[in-house]
């Protein structure tokens, strides 16, 4: 835990929202210490904690499923039923509360709820708003439903990824929505250094879209400048030679790279090969990417009998850019991750024991951390709407006995 | 209203790894002047689409000169971002640099970040996307681990570096110092996988790359395809389940019904009740059979076309051509043309548009004198 100044302590942002795209953005203000409430329903919870493995002992159920807890670590939770009138009271009175709103509901949504910012702003003018959706508030496909597994497509990636001559490939889950939580993220903290300095809010239209596009600004510009359509290249890479993965002992590869005639003779050193560093055949980019097949025979030759992680230690040992292939299982016991703390362990009421990933950025002054495993649906109704929100025991319980917490 | 990040004022000494993250802080409104030696390559599209709106300087940081040149300019700095390698770490060094400017925020970004056993390894975006576990699940299940043919990770590691340096400058107005970021691009990368994670943490499985399909949806092991050949390339389309996915499955046997399409078992699924988590594999492939038949008479714009009239989830796969044509973009203003070495340059512009108004590119992405004098003249 950190004992000292939190970056964001005294922030206080509220969710409207679910899945990815919005609540990702939270977690990340969460880890450096920004008070964060994350408003779900009874009846409508955020749609990561049923349609999402994994399960606690493989059963669906509405707190046990990791998918959601993993994004709303250091949270709190809280239930409100927007169609309930008593309801959209208290959900305005916790964005009168808050600094920030973030919301990635379909646009129109959140204004018909009478929580738009326009609105908003009228009992809470430095107000931060932050409305993140597939397309953007405005354009002819604004209304656009989406999941950032299928808008990866739509904004290139996939069609970036697999063999030239094979379909495209999938990212993982939904790429694109993370992409635009990050940027995300930064517009919100630029408004917050806005608002520090001038007093006024600001509302923040994210185009996950668009957000996506700056991931491949370059290819777009090439496209626009010469007509040239970027395509997808395996592993290839016009600028290296050999650039690939090699399969090593069991299930392990390797990916390694050759970005001068200098790194390939320290790499044929180190695979027992120094005849091909000094075939002067070899010794230009060009020449190499002919004689890719002659390579990579060789390589895989080496790499087939060696351990990926091993394989990888003796190459960088030698000078050269490679790293094991890894496993998502081997993102917990990477050396560098564990001495980066990349994952902190925290105890949920039914999950149990979670391990939560951590910024990829350290602070020195005033380090992030994980404060909390996610809430269970309503955990937080009693602090949130009592503590933070300053309501007596019997205006609590008159709320709650009319449906607002439904 | 004045832009977000007026008045800020960032050093951008990066190389390739971390361009993103000045180029978004510049966006957002910081002054970011870019650093290149003397003679440094700056004509790939890659450098232009992502040190636009920055101000040139050509200096060798790696010498004294250039060196006393940066100090100075430090002092007045709010932000210096780095990629700092072998032999230049003293040049971007916090301690030392703090001691000139104590409220200076130094953002490192390097492969594996400044501490940790693998601090000093050689690292391009193959290797750190092989290090983040984003190789592992992109490609065919039985073929090699792929990455993204365009560099994802370095584009990671820029973004988590201006939520780095921006979160640094809010700790400033509670600490009144800067203090040092330090990015791990290999960490970076671990944002990408979505809560592949869990899997292992709480069922003990470890995901694998799924191909063309989509795995760790249901709890009986059933993979759903997600690419479909379409007339001129393929479609992204997947089963949900959910109210959006009823809709959608709804919707896509109504429009398979009156273009006389065959529905299979289909038109006897009440998708209200369907639950994608616990369809078995044999389910999945019988439903697949006649949507692959319908998606394989379309083309990419009337599936994107008809499915946002129908409300459908599901994009087209685009390559840069079908997005450059996007009505949608273009509509939001989203493309920013500026001044470029032949002629107009089409950038992608900010990122978010803030109080209805997109902030505008300010400065074109060279330095020749050519492009110096197109720009008085806009």
């Amino acid at each position: 835990m950190n004992a000292g100044v939190l970056a964001l302590d005294g922030v206080k942002i509220v969710e409207f929202g679910g899945y990815a795209a919005g609540p990702h953005v939270g977690k990340m203000l969460a880890n450096f210490g920004a008070t964060v409430v994350h408003v779900e329903s009874m009846s409508r919870p955020d749609g990561f904690r049923m349609q999402y493995p994994p399960y606690k002992d493989d059963k669906p159920g509405i707190n046990s499923g990791g998918c959601f807890t993993y994004f709303n670590d250091s949270k709190y939770g809280v239930t409100i039923d927007l169609k309930n009138p008593e309801g959209r009271k208290l959900a305005r009175k916790l964005a009168d509360w808050c600094d920030i709103v973030i919301e990635n509901m379909r646009p129109g949504v959140i204004d018909r709820l009478g929580l738009g910012f326009e609105e908003l702003r009228k009992s809470n003018p430095g107000l931060i708003m932050l409305s993140t959706c597939n397309m953007g508030q405005t354009g002819p496909r604004a209304d656009t439903p989406g999941f950032g597994s299928q808008l990866s497509a739509l904004a290139g990636f996939c069609g970036l990824t697999g063999a030239k001559d094979g379909p495209p490939m999938l990212l993982y889950g939904p790429y694109i929505d993370y992409v635009a939580s990050t940027l995300g993220a930064t517009a919100v903290l630029a408004a917050l250094e806005r608002r520090q300095r001038t007093g006024n809010g600001a509302y923040l239209d994210v185009s996950q879209y668009e957000c996506g596009l700056l991931f491949l600004a370059g290819s777009l510009l090439e496209y626009h400048t010469s007509g040239k359509i970027a395509e997808r290249a395996e592993n290839d890479d016009p600028d290296a030679a050999p650039h690939g993965t090699y399969a090593c002992l069991g299930e392990g590869w390797i990916a390694l790279s050759c970005w001068s005639s200098e790194e390939f003779a320290r790499l044929c050193g180190a695979i027992d090969r120094a005849d091909l560093g000094r075939d002067p055949a070899l010794a230009t980019l060009a020449g190499r990417k002919a004689a890719a097949a002659r390579i990579n025979d060789a390589l895989n030759a080496w790499t087939r009998d060696r351990e990926a992680h091993e394989a990888a230690r003796m190459l960088q040992a030698a000078g050269v850019h490679t790293h094991a292939v890894n496993s998502v299982a081997d993102l917990f016991t990477d050396p560098q991750l564990i001495a980066r703390r990349q994952w902190s362990r925290r105890r949920h009421p039914v999950i149990g024991d979670q391990a939560y990933c951590a910024p990829a950025f350290e602070l020195s002054e005033t380090p992030g951390d994980v404060t909390a495993s996610g809430p269970v649906l309503g955990a937080d109704n009693e602090r949130v709407f009592r503590d933070f929100l300053g309501m007596s025991e019997d205006e609590f319980n008159a709320v709650r006995a009319q449906g607002a917490m439904d | 209203m004045e832009p977000m990040l007026r008045g800020g004022v960032v050093l951008d000494c990066t190389g390739r790894l971390g361009w993103l993250a000045g180029r978004l802080l510049a966006d957002l409104g910081a002054d970011v002047t870019r650093f290149e030696a003397d003679g440094a390559d700056v004509s790939s599209a890659e450098w232009h689409a992502l040190n636009v709106n920055k101000r040139l300087v050509r200096a060798d940081l790696t010498v004294p000169g250039g060196r006393r040149m940066l100090e100075q300019l430090v002092a007045a700095a709010d932000i210096l971002i780095a990629t700092p390698e072998a032999g230049s770490e003293e040049a971007f060094d916090h301690g030392r640099l703090s001691g000139i400017n104590p409220r200076l925020i130094v953002v490192a970004i390097t492969p594996f970040g400044l501490t940790g056993p693998k601090a000093d390894w050689l690292a391009s975006d193959i290797e750190i996307m092989a290090a983040g576990g984003a190789m592992s699940l992109a490609g065919e299940p039985d073929g090699a681990p792929l990455r993204v043919s365009a560099p994802q990770s370095y584009a990671w590691a820029g973004a988590q570096a201006a939520v780095g340096a921006l979160t640094a400058l809010a700790a400033r107005w509670r600490t009144g110092r800067g203090q040092l970021v330090d990015v791990s691009a290999q960490a970076a990368v671990i944002t990408a996988l979505s809560h592949a994670p869990t899997f292992v943490d709480i069922s003990g499985i470890t995901p694998t790359r799924a191909g063309a399909y989509m795995t760790g949806r249901s709890v009986t092991g059933a993979n759903y395809r997600v690419f479909w050949p379409c007339r001129d390339g393929f479609i992204n389309f997947i089963l949900y389940g959910g109210a959006a996915g009823r809709r959608t499955n709804e919707q896509l046997v109504a429009w398979m019904r009156e273009r006389g399409f065959d529905l299979g078992p289909l038109g006897d699924i009440d998708w209200a009740r369907f639950t994608p988590t616990r369809a078995s594999q044999a389910e999945v492939d019988s439903m697949e059979l006649p949507i692959g038949r319908f998606i394989g008479s379309l083309t990419k714009r009337e599936f994107l076309e008809e499915a946002h009239r129908r409300e459908m989830l599901g994009y087209p796969v685009s390559n840069t051509a079908d997005i450059a044509a996007d009505p949608q973009l273009e509509a939001r203003g989203f493309w920013q043309d500026l001044p470029g070495p032949d002629g107009t340059e089409r950038h992608c512009g900010c990122f978010v548009v803030v109080d209805g108004v997109r902030p505008p590119l300010v400065r074109p992405a060279d330095d020749t004198g050519k492009i110096r004098r197109q720009a008085r003249e806009t």
